[in-house]
C-alpha cells in the first residue's frame, strides 16, 4: 500500500458546511477545558480563514490517527518547541501573498512556559502577526501528568510526588514585558469576556497572546463536570487574575475578584492533586494580595499618566 | 553571466537570492536565519538583499531557523537557511521534521568540527551526523560548485518525484572564507531554470492536518515512500543536470567524480576539498609511475552505491579518506563506501584532517605509499596531520 500522495503524514477529511474547528471524533478526556476553549475560538473566528499550528500537547493527540483528522481547519502538527516559529513562516507567506489568513498557535503550558519559551519570546519580540493561545492545564498532560513551570504550588504530579513547592510562572507578565499589541488572561467561566477578547485578538495585527486556564480532570484529579466551577473559584479568589495589557503599557482589569478565602479553600478542596501539607493557604492568600496590589498600581498608574 | 570574486558563503547567498527571486510570480521566498561561525557571512549577505516577494526572519536559534523555513514551505514559499557545526546539532530535531514533512527546503551547511572543546575549522562530522535525517546531501569542492549546487538543489527538492530537502555542504574557511572567481548567472537564466514552486501539500483552505499521528503501518508506508523518493533522485539528477547545462552552458559535476581512474590499480576516495589535494598528489605519484587515481564523492545522500561500484570495479587497492569519525567505528565514508569495493580488493580507511588539520599533498603521498605496501587492510588509521 504505497499510493501517492501521502506526503508528510497529511491527514485530510472533507469539510462540511458549519463544521467546527474541533469536529466530533476528538479524543479529549471528558470535561477537558481545551474543548470548551476551542468552541469559544470557533465563535470568535466565524468565517475568517485560519491556519493553526499546534506543537506537541494534548491538542495534537486530539484529532486522532492518520489518515483522519478531527480538525475542521488546516493544522500543522509542529515539533514541541517550534509553534511560534512555524507560525512566523506561515504568517509571513500569507502576508507576502496579501492573504487575510489568520495564523493561530494553540499550545499547552509545556510548549509555552517551558520548552517553547525561547521561540515564543523571539516571535513576540519580532511582533509576528500571530495569535498565540496557551491553554494551560498546569501539567504535562499527554505524558501522564508531570510538573511544568505552570504547575501551581502544592500540586502533586508524578515528578513532584510530595507536592510542588514553587509558584507558577507569571506568563501574562512575561508576555506583557515584550510590549506586544495585546496580552490577556481568559476565564472559561466568563464567556462574554472570553469571547470579546478572542474576537478582538483574532482581528488585531502583530503578536497577540491569550492565556486560558484550562481545567484538566485527568491531571487535576477533579470531577469532569466541575471544570467551569473551578475556573470561577480561581478567578473569585484572585488566584487567576483576569486582565488585559495593550502594548505593554495600558492594563485593564476585567473581572473583580471578591478574594473570598473560602473560594480559595474550595478551589483546593475540589482537586485531589493538592496536598494540604504542601501548601499554606494563608500564605498563598497573602501572596495573591501582594500580586493584586502590584497589578492595581500598574492599572492605575497607566490610566492616570 | 558575470564573473565575480566571491567566497563560498557569498556564492551560496547569491544562489539563494536568485532562487528566491525566481519564485516572485508564485508564493515568494522566506527563510529563518541565525549566525554561527563560519557561516555568518552567508546570512549577512542574504539580509542585505531586496526581495519583491520575500522575507528573511532573524530568529533566536537554529532550531527556530529551520522551523521558520518549515512554516514558509508549508505556506508554499521557496525557503532557505544556512548553518554549521553545533548550530546544526541544535537544529537537528527540525532537520528531521523538515524531511518527514517532505518539504523542499534548501540549506547550505558549512562543515565545521563539533565542540566542545571549541574548534571553528573544517571536518565533516557535523553534517554526516545528519545523514539519516532524510535529506539529500552534497559535498562541494569549490565556490562555483556551491552556487551551482544550490540552484540544482531547488530543482531536485521541488521535483514532484522527490519533494525532499537538500543540504549543500562546503568546507569551513577552505571554501567559506576563500574568494574565487565565480560565474554568477543572470536572474533571467535562473528564472528559466527554476519554475515557480507549486507544492501540492502546502496548506490551503481545506482542513488538513500535516504531521498528525501515525500508527506503525502508516509509518511503514511513509518511510517506504520517503525511501522511494530517495531512489528516484539519481535519475532526476541526470535530467536536471542536463537542463542546467542547456540553460547555463556549463555541466554540473556528477554524483561521483573520478580522476585518472580508468587504468588505476590504487584508488583514493574522498569528499569536499580533500579531493583537490588528492588530485594534486595523484599527479605527483603518477609522475613516479604509480598507477593511482581518485574518486570524489559529491552526493552522499542518496548514497550512489551503483555508480561507486562501477567506478571501483577494477581497483585492487582502495584508500577511503575520511575527514570525520564515528567514534568506536571509524570513518563514516569508509563504513558506507567499502561495500561498493570489489570483493578481492584491499580497502583501508584513513581518518585525517579532523578539527581542520591541514591536509597536504605529502600526507596523501604517504597514504599512497602505505596503500601500495600493505599486505592486508587493518583497522582505520587515525592520522595526526596538524603541526
Ligand atoms: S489530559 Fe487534561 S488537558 Fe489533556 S485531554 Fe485530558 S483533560 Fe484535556
Amino acid at each position: 500500500m504505497t499510493h501517492e500522495p501521502l506526503l508528510g503524514g497529511l491527514s485530510c477529511t472533507p469539510k462540511k458546511r458549519g463544521d467546527s474547528i474541533l469536529r466530533p471524533g476528538g479524543t479529549n478526556c471528558g470535561g477537558c477545558g481545551m474543548g470548551i476553549a476551542f468552541h469559544m475560538l470557533e465563535r470568535a473566528v466565524g468565517e475568517r480563514p485560519i491556519q493553526m499550528v499546534i506543537p506537541a500537547c494534548c491538542a495534537i493527540v486530539t484529532p486522532g490517527q492518520y489518515p483522519r483528522s478531527a480538525y475542521g481547519v488546516p493544522v500543522v502538527a509542529a515539533t514541541f518547541a517550534s509553534a511560534a516559529a512555524v507560525a512566523s513562516g506561515l504568517a509571513g507567506t500569507a502576508h507576502m501573498n496579501n492573504e487575510s489568513t489568520r495564523v493561530v498557535c494553540w499550545a499547552g503550558d509545556g510548549g509555552t512556559f517551558d520548552i517553547g519559551m525561547a521561540t515564543l519570546s523571539a516571535a513576540a519580540e519580532r511582533d509576528e502577526d500571530i495569535l498565540y493561545v496557551c491553554y494551560d492545564n498546569e501539567i504535562y498532560g499527554n505524558t501522564g501528568g508531570q510538573r511544568s513551570s505552570a504547575t501551581p504550588i502544592g500540586a502533586v504530579t508524578t515528578t513532584t510526588p510530595r507536592g510542588k513547592t514553587l509558584r507558577k510562572k507569571d506568563i501574562v507578565e512575561i508576555l506583557a514585558a515584550h510590549r506586544v499589541p495585546y496580552v490577556a488572561s481568559v476565564s472559561l467561566a466568563h464567556p462574554e469576556d472570553a469571547l470579546r477578547k478572542m474576537r478582538m485578538a483574532i482581528d488585531m495585527h502583530g503578536f497577540r497572546f491569550l492565556h486560558v486556564l484550562s481545567p484538566c480532570p485527568t491531571g487535576w484529579k477533579s470531577e469532569p463536570a466541575e471544570g467551569i466551577e473551578l475556573v470561577r473559584l480561581a478567578v473569585r479568589s484572585g488566584l487567576f487574575p483576569i486582565y488585559e495589557v495593550f502594548d505593554g503599557t495600558r492594563t485593564d482589569i476585567n473581572v473583580e475578584p471578591d478574594f473570598a478565602f473560602d473560594a480559595l479553600q474550595r478551589y483546593f478542596a475540589l482537586q485531589n492533586r493538592f496536598r494540604s501539607d504542601a501548601c499554606d493557604l494563608a500564605a498563598l492568600a497573602e501572596a495573591i494580595r501582594e500580586d493584586w496590589a502590584r497589578l492595581r498600581r500598574r492599572a492605575l498608574e497607566e490610566t492616570t499618566c | 553571466m558575470t564573473i565575480e570574486l566571491l567566497s563560498a558563503n557569498h556564492a551560496a547567498a547569491m544562489a539563494a537570492t536568485l532562487a528566491g527571486r525566481a519564485n516572485r510570480g508564485a508564493r515568494g521566498f522566506g527563510g529563518g536565519v541565525y549566525p554561527i561561525t563560519p557561516q555568518t557571512e552567508c546570512i549577512e549577505f542574504l539580509c542585505k538583499q531586496e526581495f519583491e516577494k520575500g522575507r528573511i526572519v532573524r530568529v533566536e536559534s537554529e532550531h527556530s531557523a529551520m522551523a521558520v523555513c518549515m512554516g514558509f514551505a508549508l505556506g508554499g514559499a521557496r525557503s532557505f537557511t544556512a548553518s554549521s557545526s553545533n548550530g546544526l546539532a541544535y537544529m537537528t530535531e527540525n532537520v528531521f521534521a523538515a524531511a518527514m514533512y517532505r518539504l523542499p527546503i534548501v540549506m547550505m551547511a558549512v562543515n565545521r568540527t563539533l565542540g566542545p572543546p571549541w574548534n571553528i575549522w573544517v571536518d565533516h562530522g557535523d553534517t554526516l551526523a545528519l545523514r539519516d535525517s532524510g535529506w539529500l546531501q552534497f559535498y562541494c569542492e569549490d565556490n562555483q560548485e556551491v552556487l551551482d549546487t544550490i540552484l540544482l538543489a531547488y530543482r531536485l527538492a521541488e521535483d514532484r518525484r522527490v519533494h525532499l530537502p537538500v543540504m549543500v555542504c562546503q568546507d569551513a574557511f577552505v571554501l567559506s572564507h576563500t574568494m574565487m572567481q565565480t560565474d554568477v548567472p543572470s536572474q533571467a537564466l535562473v528564472d528559466q531554470f527554476l519554475p515557480p514552486l507549486d507544492l501540492p501539500h502546502r496548506l490551503r483552505d481545506t482542513p488538513v492536518t500535516v504531521g498528525g499521528l501515525d500508527f506503525p503501518h502508516e509509518t511503514e508506508v511513509h518511510r517506504i515512500q520517503h525511501e522511494q523518493a530517495m531512489r528516484r533522485v539519481p535519475a532526476v539528477y541526470g535530467e536536471v543536470a542536463r537542463e542546467f547545462e542547456s540553460v547555463f552552458g556549463r555541466k554540473p559535476a556528477a554524483p561521483i567524480v573520478p580522476y585518472r581512474a580508468d587504468d588505476a590499480e590504487l584508488l583514493l576516495i574522498s569528499m569536499g576539498t580533500t579531493a583537490s589535494t588528492v588530485r594534486a598528489a595523484v599527479d605527483r605519484a603518477r609522475e613516479r609511475g604509480v598507477r593511482v587515481g581518485s574518486v570524489r564523492l559529491r552526493m552522499f545522500r542518496p548514497f550512489p552505491s551503483r555508480e561507486l561500484e562501477l567506478a571501483l570495479m577494477h581497483a585492487q587497492r582502495i584508500a577511503i579518506l575520511d575527514r570525520d569519525i564515528s567514534l568506536g567505528q571509524g570513518g563514516i565514508l569508509w563504513t558506507e563506501a567499502r561495500g561498493a569495493a570489489p570483493r578481492e580488493a584491499l580497502v583501508q580507511n584513513y581518518v585525517l584532517g579532523l578539527g581542520g588539520g591541514d591536509i597536504r599533498p605529502e600526507h596523501i603521498l604517504g597514504i599512497i605509499d602505505d596503500l601500495g605496501r600493505r599486505v592486508h587492510a587493518e583497522s582505520p588509521e587515525i592520522m595526526e596531520v596538524a603541526t
